[in-house]
């Protein structure tokens, strides 16, 4: 009934055209399309009904974010609510967590630092405490679409208690520049500077690992997700012109040399398609069986997304090396997909060790 | 053959070490080395500078102004080019037209256009593909129709290259519609400036703009422009995609690949160590080099062959397989390389005044997109399926 509603949202009123124009925008998405999918519930789907959602679980996150992938919707319900929303329901910043349901509010998250480390577990940005009040003092990288939002988290240490902090700060904090950049899939991400930029403490100081971890589950989930529902869209244009051009006489389909690899690749998205089933299955089950789960589902996603990505255009020739054409667009963001939250090789690895 | 440098090939090799260190501008080879684009004013000041030095028609037989380099001579001068960023010699008039007017053309073309591809004052551009025949080459059907001393052109070409900048292009034509495909194809010269002419830009799904299509509408062009024979043209084609396929081996390229991809990973971190140290990553870097190292070899032992032979053959399709594959497997490797940083699609960080944030490395700002053009090496030239099929036909025999 959901994937029904956002497929008919995304067939009338989320035209590709509109999508690519605003990925190049200075936002970097519309917020008119991200206030519609609020108000046709796609957040609220994304949360437990204790803190004003009405689903939650690992399948409401696949099933939105499946269907969001096949319309390539551009908008960042996962980066500005899904992952955020997440952690501030569980530091009991309801009214907040209401806001970002209703697409009132958006937060971003920042938790990379420079290195272009996939890493997030041991930030240098680093909080003092004068009083009760808290100031940040650090550099962020890749904060996705904190450009325009309301919130930024950010991770930290503190001087006093070892481990790591998450903080709420307000966009137009003291201290704090944004500097947006274009990200190559469309849309965009920030720089952040922090200096001495006043921020609320989220949750017990030194004691947020699990959280963040549990946060980045659910993102990593949803990325699979939206994976999946890219690679469906590429797997049928890639069919449908496989019927229709022809070269040498015939359809392209008709050569059996590209039949079996049209056939391969259909293999590796069941095969990654199971892989999103077993991690929306685990999102609830203890952290390192989720974890176990999770990173095998980014590692398959990783692996198989890149894969279908290159086939696909090499199997459309010319035409799906366009910007006119459809194809590479959704290829671009198949391929980045394994850029966040860590890509193939990091959860290859941390299945492994797990 | 002998895989090992003798001492006149490496004296060579510093002879152009010097001359590059001397002659490329910075600048430049900044921006070859971070894959953006090589403006019009570049490439032909660089042809300017390797023409002065006599070096722009290498690969030319000695009695048309070429050098006489032995295939490793040819295969060192392209591997410093590319590891100093040199721009690359653009192929479609140089290393494309040119052979095939030197081996079909008249006495009267060559003398006026092979000199004015050395001297700049022509840049050509292919007229191959249409949107009908792309590995089906032999299907195209833009026409030609002779009427008194000129030949009529009606139809279509595509995937032009920097077909922008161009002022000449080299067409294939059908001009005969009733025999086998192949049969009736014709190869003619055509100025772009002739009225009917109209050049459209593709863009690239990476943002680019280096491809073109272009539309003929009773486009008169003088029957001297035809190259060779009426209805000969499929034969010449062949013979010009098998030396664009020539050097398509992209061995010098790649190296230069490698070598930023080593430096790279030393600065890149992962789990807080440098990414060099990451086993994973460290083996899938060694399979590329090893890769790399046999296809030098390859490349060498195929280009022997050239030489002692009738000129390229069907073993260009193994070096444009391999050779493509490679190349794009090390623009796979540097986008995994950069992590988060791969995101960033920040190529104005080139351009003066820029006071932006400097997401990754500086030379790898333009690095993702680069990936995704570089979907295009397997496609372009004969796709790599059609290579697999001339080698099937033609080396296997099945």
């Amino acid at each position: 009934m959901l994937a029904d509603m956002i497929g008919k949202f995304i067939q009338n009123d989320y035209p590709l055209k509109a999508r690519i124009t605003a990925g190049s925008s200075a936002l970097g998405y519309c917020t008119a399309a991200y206030s519609t999918m609020a108000q046709l519930g796609l957040i609220g789907a994304l949360f437990e009904e204790e803190v004003g959602g009405f689903g939650g679980s690992g399948f409401d996150i696949a099933t939105v974010f499946t269907e969001l992938g096949k319309g390539l919707v551009l908008e960042p319900l996962n980066d500005t609510a899904l992952t955020t929303g997440y952690i501030l329901a569980q530091t009991d910043q309801l009214e907040l967590v209401e806001q970002i349901v209703l697409g009132e509010k958006r937060v971003a998250l920042g938790l990379i630092e420079n290195g272009a480390d996939y890493d997030w577990s041991a930030p240098e940005t680093l909080a003092r405490q004068t009083g009760a009040a808290w100031q940040l003092n650090g550099v962020k990288t890749c904060v996705k679409f904190a450009h325009g939002a309301d919130a930024l988290i950010v991770s930290a240490q503190t001087q006093s208690t070892p481990g790591i902090s998450l903080f709420l700060i307000e966009a137009a904090a003291a201290g704090l520049a944004e500097h947006p950049f274009q990200t190559v899939d469309g849309g965009n991400a920030c720089e952040i500077t922090l200096h001495n930029t006043p921020a609320q403490l989220l949750a017990v100081e030194g004691a947020a690992y699990p959280l963040i971890d549990a946060a980045a589950a659910r993102a990593t989930l949803a990325l699979c997700a939206e994976a999946l529902g890219l690679m469906e869209r590429i797997k049928d244009m890639t069919i449908d012109y496989m019927r229709t051009r022809k070269q040498f006489g015939s359809e392209l389909g008709k050569f059996q040399a590209l039949q079996h690899r049209v056939a391969q690749m259909l293999l590796e998205i069941e095969q990654a398609k199971s892989a999103v089933i077993n991690a929306a299955n685990d999102l609830q089950a203890p952290t390192d069986e989720r974890n176990r789960a999770i990173s095998a589902a980014k590692y398959s996603i990783g692996r198989i997304g890149c894969a279908v990505a290159e086939e696909a255009i090499q199997l459309h020739g010319g035409i799906g090396m366009t910007w006119e054409y459809d194809l590479g667009h959704f290829a671009k963001r198949l391929v980045m997909i394994d850029h966040e939250w860590g890509d193939q090789d990091f959860h290859m690895m941390r299945f492994a060790q797990s | 053959m002998d895989l090992n440098f003798t001492e006149a090939d490496q004296a060579f090799r510093q002879e152009v070490i010097e001359f590059l260190r001397v002659e490329l501008p910075a600048d430049i080879s900044r921006r070859v080395h971070a894959d953006l684009p090589v403006s019009k004013e570049d490439t032909e000041f660089w042809h300017a500078v390797l023409h002065k030095r006599g070096w722009l028609t290498y690969n030319w037989p000695k009695s048309f102004g070429g050098i006489g380099w032995s295939p490793v001579q040819q295969f060192i001068f392209e591997e410093e080019c590319a590891a100093a960023g040199a721009p690359r010699i653009l192929p479609f008039g140089l290393k494309m037209l040119a052979p095939v007017l030197i081996a079909f053309g008249s006495k009267e073309q060559q003398e006026h256009w092979l000199p004015r591809m050395c001297d700049g004052t022509d840049w050509w551009c292919q007229g191959y593909s249409e949107p009908g025949s792309g590995s089906d080459l032999a299907s195209l059907k833009t026409t030609a129709v002779k009427q008194g001393d000129h030949y009529v052109i009606n139809g279509q070409k595509t995937w032009t290259t920097l077909g922008q900048y161009a002022n000449m292009i080299f067409c294939l034509v059908r001009t005969d519609g009733d025999c086998k495909p192949q049969a009736g194809i014709s190869f003619i010269l055509v100025d772009l400036a002739t009225p009917g002419i109209e050049m459209r830009p593709i863009r690239t799904l990476d943002g680019g703009q280096e491809v073109n299509e272009v539309f003929f509408t009773d486009v008169r062009v003088p029957a001297s422009n035809l190259v060779g024979e009426e209805n000969k043209g499929w034969t010449y084609a062949k013979y010009l995609l098998a030396h664009e396929r020539n050097g398509i081996a992209n061995v010098g390229i790649s190296g230069q690949k490698l070598a930023r991809l080593k430096r790279l990973s030393l600065t890149q971190k992962r789990n807080g160590k440098p990414l060099a140290d990451d086993p994973l990553f460290a083996a899938r870097l060694a399979r590329l080099e090893i890769e790399l190292h046999n296809l030098e070899t390859t490349n060498l032992r195929v280009l022997d062959g050239f030489s002692k032979g009738a000129g390229p053959g069907p073993e260009s399709s193994m070096l444009k397989i391999i050779g493509s594959e490679l190349e794009q497997n090390f623009d796979d490797l540097t986008r995994r390389a950069l992590g988060r940083h791969a995101q960033a699609h920040t190529p104005q960080v080139f351009e003066p005044g820029y006071n932006g944030p400097q997401v990754a490395p500086q030379d790898m700002a333009n690095q993702s997109a680069a990936y995704f053009n570089k979907r295009k090496v397997s496609i372009y030239g004969g796709s790599n399926e059609i290579q697999k099929n001339i080698i099937t036909k033609m080396i296997l025999g099945l």
